[in-house]
């Protein structure tokens, strides 16, 4: 199988965020808020590294 | 007026024992929830755990197996270890070749390690549920 490195992204941060929001929390509400947040940081955080990685050496 | 310092009896959950659940949440991912009754906790990460494994099966990643030859490969066995029974079935079926040349199989490889982990992570939680110290 084969897939696009933002989707191997994509797909990364949903099971890792699914699992840390269940662990790392107490309460429906906040299991679900730190999910999502888990999910916004390794998704933008990758692409901001990303873009921090071609602006070093954009050639 | 001064309060009573008697003990209050058995209102602290238990702090030890129930490494029995960590095993069978470990051997097969969300067991520890579903033992605490918690059944969407315990689907979420039998399908979490189980979902990212295949796919890195999929993407040719490399189930890495018991070496002493190189340390980064030994940490890669700990994280495929952790993933339970789905390693020992995929080392039984001879599966989790991997492909080095491939950057796709490389992060397969990866996500087989982080499944691993996040399994253990999970387990070592439901004991915390299971014993009364989480909710």
């Amino acid at each position: 199988m084969t897939i696009s490195h933002l989707t191997a992204v994509v797909l990364f941060s949903l099971f890792s965020s699914t699992i840390f929001g269940i662990t790392l929390r107490e309460g429906l509400r906040d299991q679900v808020r730190y999910g999502l947040i888990a999910f916004a940081w390794f998704v933008g955080g990758t692409i901001a590294g990303g873009w921090f990685l071609y602006l070093l050496n954009p050639h | 007026m001064a309060k009573s310092r008697t003990s209050q009896p058995s209102a602290q959950p238990a702090t030890a024992g129930g490494w029995w659940i960590v095993l069978l949440g470990w051997l097969l991912p969300g067991m520890g929830y579903f033992l605490a009754r918690k059944w969407v906790r315990g689907s979420l990460v039998f399908v979490c755990v189980i979902g990212m494994f295949c796919l890195g099966l999929a993407m040719h990643g490399k189930v890495f197996g018991f070496n002493t030859s190189n340390i980064l490969d030994m940490l890669g066995w700990i994280g495929d270890l952790c993933a339970g029974a789905l390693y020992f079935i995929t080392r039984l079926v001879g599966g989790g070749v991997g492909n080095s040349y491939s950057v796709i199989g490389d992060y397969g490889t990866n996500f087989l390690i982080a499944a691993g982990l996040l399994n253990l992570l999970a387990a070592s939680d439901a004991r915390d549920v299971v014993l009364g110290r989480k909710r």
